[in-house]
């Protein structure tokens, strides 16, 4: 009895107690990740001063200014500039196509828990819901962990150069990421207009179309649109590997030292970048309010 | 009752709605996607016949030392990059802090003299476009651009995330510190106290929990970023995994892949602890 007396003050506080060593061991281990990726990484400054590399940077600096704006070339980079925008509108297409269904799935409150399974047996909730639900979550998370970039490789790979694998690589990538946000969405939705619906005795369709989508719908559009936002700029640089659009041409000039077209091409995503971003901004603006 | 919304809103809702279907239509024929033939047709008996290909995965020693190799030089990059993002982008976010500069309660009472008022918002302006230059320049063109300076590697692929980083961290966490709770700054000001520690003892406070949680998200979309780096010939996964591509070796590559996704995996839960911790 005397022991467990001796013993409460440490139990009573265990947080704290924990809470005074954490700074130390994150600091540790912040410092040998540091040293460690120093090493691995070969960072060393030094080697701004070897070779040309201040030359070469001058050079690039010199040959950007002025960008190239004869009509001609403009004329030549409309059509990619136009499929950069169509290969992030089709990518951003896909990418709810496959994130909603998914993202329903991986709901729980949808699949197999919560006030819309309550009759339910235990193993109906299970097989019907359970399993089609961490199968939802594993694929997701599977295609939002490998960056768009590797699928488009793999697409290019796949189904040939063009914009079509970069459409497929935004599709998938944003699509996981969508899928997720979406369920996350759902499930944070409030419970209570759902028990309402179900105690009128609504059917479990009619609960999701009235409890839950108009909740939710407002979250789901405003994010899409964010996501729009980041797929114009992935879908700029998808060429890099092949798949079509704006990153393509930037690719091109930059193999052949043309830096006066690197610059009016960066000058051009930033107006197209910026366009998305103000029209969704706006738009997402309304929304919210 | 839910009062019906006017009319005026609902016309904008439809032509919102009208304006997003055009797009995808012009967008549907400008990318030649053909969503019949991608849901049973040539592309994906094409995708089928690739998949097949990928697997099994290659696990022998020499692939899986070569895919640990890369995914310690992609987490090495990752990690530089984004520390080097704070480091850049802490200073210059304080340089667009318009409250810290010319506005708001830590100037209330003093009338700036107009050359130091056009200085002051100069200085911001600057550090704006400075900022958004450095994030309108995607990763892996900083990528090129410091591989022709330093050279190969994946010294390169982290002052590339560094770089552009910096211009993403800078824009939020200036957003961050304008948006701070301004009466404990109100409260130190009445007691006499500097502007520098204004900021660092009512600013700096309030954001960190915020700063903190942005730059763990802005590490987890570098080290997807850091991945794919390689293939302008800055280091890690993506340089093996360029090789395996070019070389047609497809079971190295799904290994490779793997590897990614287990890099990315252990960052985000890594991310998700500290985040948990330290807010």
């Amino acid at each position: 009895m005397a022991r467990a007396h001796s013993v409460a003050p440490a139990d009573r506080f265990p947080v704290s107690a924990r809470k005074s060593a954490f700074p130390y061991l994150l600091t540790g281990a912040l410092l040998i990740a540091f040293v460690g990726s120093l090493h691995v990484a070969q960072a060393d400054p030094r080697r701004f001063l070897e070779g040309d590399a201040l030359g070469n940077v001058l050079r690039f600096l010199r040959g950007s200014v002025p960008p190239q704006v004869s009509p001609q070339f403009l004329g030549l980079m409309l059509r990619p500039v136009l499929e950069t925008v169509q290969i992030s509108v089709m990518g951003m297409v896909i990418a709810v196509l496959t994130g909603l269904p998914l993202g329903l799935l991986a709901t729980s409150s949808l699949t197999w828990s919560g006030v819309l399974h309550e009759r339910r047996s235990r193993f109906g909730r299970w097989l019907g819901g359970f399993v089609p639900y961490a199968a939802a979550r594993g694929l997701l998370s599977i295609f939002r962990a490998i960056p768009e970039y590797v699928w488009a490789l793999v697409f290019v790979r796949a189904v040939g150069l063009g914009p079509f694998p970069g459409v497929l690589a935004i599709g998938v990538a944003y699509g996981g990421m969508l899928g997720k946000v979406y369920s996350e969405i759902l499930e944070g939705a409030n419970p209570r207009p759902l028990e309402a619906l179900h105690a009128g005795g609504a059917s479990r369709p009619g609960i999701v179309l009235y409890g839950l989508v108009p909740q939710a719908l407002p979250a789901f559009v405003s994010y899409t649109l964010y996501r729009w936002e980041c797929a114009i700029r992935a879908s700029a640089i998808l060429g890099f590997v092949g798949a079509g659009g704006l990153g393509q041409q930037i690719d091109l000039s930059m193999r052949m030292f043309q830096f006066d077209e690197v610059a009016t091409l960066l000058g051009i995503l930033f107006v197209v970048v910026g366009c998305v971003d103000f029209v969704s901004g706006r738009l997402r603006a309304r929304i919210i309010r | 009752m839910i009062p019906a919304p006017p009319r005026g809103q609902i016309r904008t809702a439809w032509l919102t709605l009208a304006g997003f279907t055009i797009l995808i239509a012009w967008s549907y024929r400008g990318t030649g996607v053909d969503l019949g033939s991608l849901l049973g047709g040539e592309a994906l008996r094409q995708m089928a016949a690739y998949v097949v290909r990928l697997f099994p995965p290659d696990l022998s020693p020499a692939t899986l030392r070569e895919a640990a190799v890369g995914a310690v030089e992609t987490f090495a990059i990752s990690f530089l990059g984004s520390l080097l993002a704070i480091c850049l982008a802490l200073p210059l976010s304080l340089l667009t802090t318009r409250t810290l500069l010319y506005q708001g309660i830590l100037y209330e009472g003093h009338t700036l003299s107009r050359a130091s008022l056009m200085f002051r918002v100069g200085v911001c302006v600057a550090g704006k476009a400075l900022l958004r230059v450095l994030r309108t320049i995607p990763e892996l063109l900083w990528a090129v651009i410091f591989v022709f300076m330093v050279g190969l590697g994946p010294f390169p692929g982290a002052l590339a995330l560094g770089f552009h980083t910096a211009g993403v961290l800078g824009k939020l966490f200036g957003e961050v510190l304008e948006d701070v709770d301004p009466r404990p700054l109100e409260a130190l000001q009445s007691t006499g106290a500097s502007r520098l520690r204004i900021l660092l003892y009512g600013m700096l406070p309030q954001a960190a929990p915020q700063l903190v949680s942005y730059a763990l998200y802005r590490w987890e979309v570098n080290i997807r970023a850091a991945a794919i780096l390689g293939l302008v010939g800055a280091g890690g996964l993506g340089q093996r995994i360029h090789v395996a591509i070019s070389l047609f070796l497809e079971r190295e590559l799904l290994t490779l892949i793997l590897a990614v996704y287990a890099m990315v995996t252990l960052v985000d839960a890594l991310s998700a602890y500290l985040r948990r911790r330290v807010i």
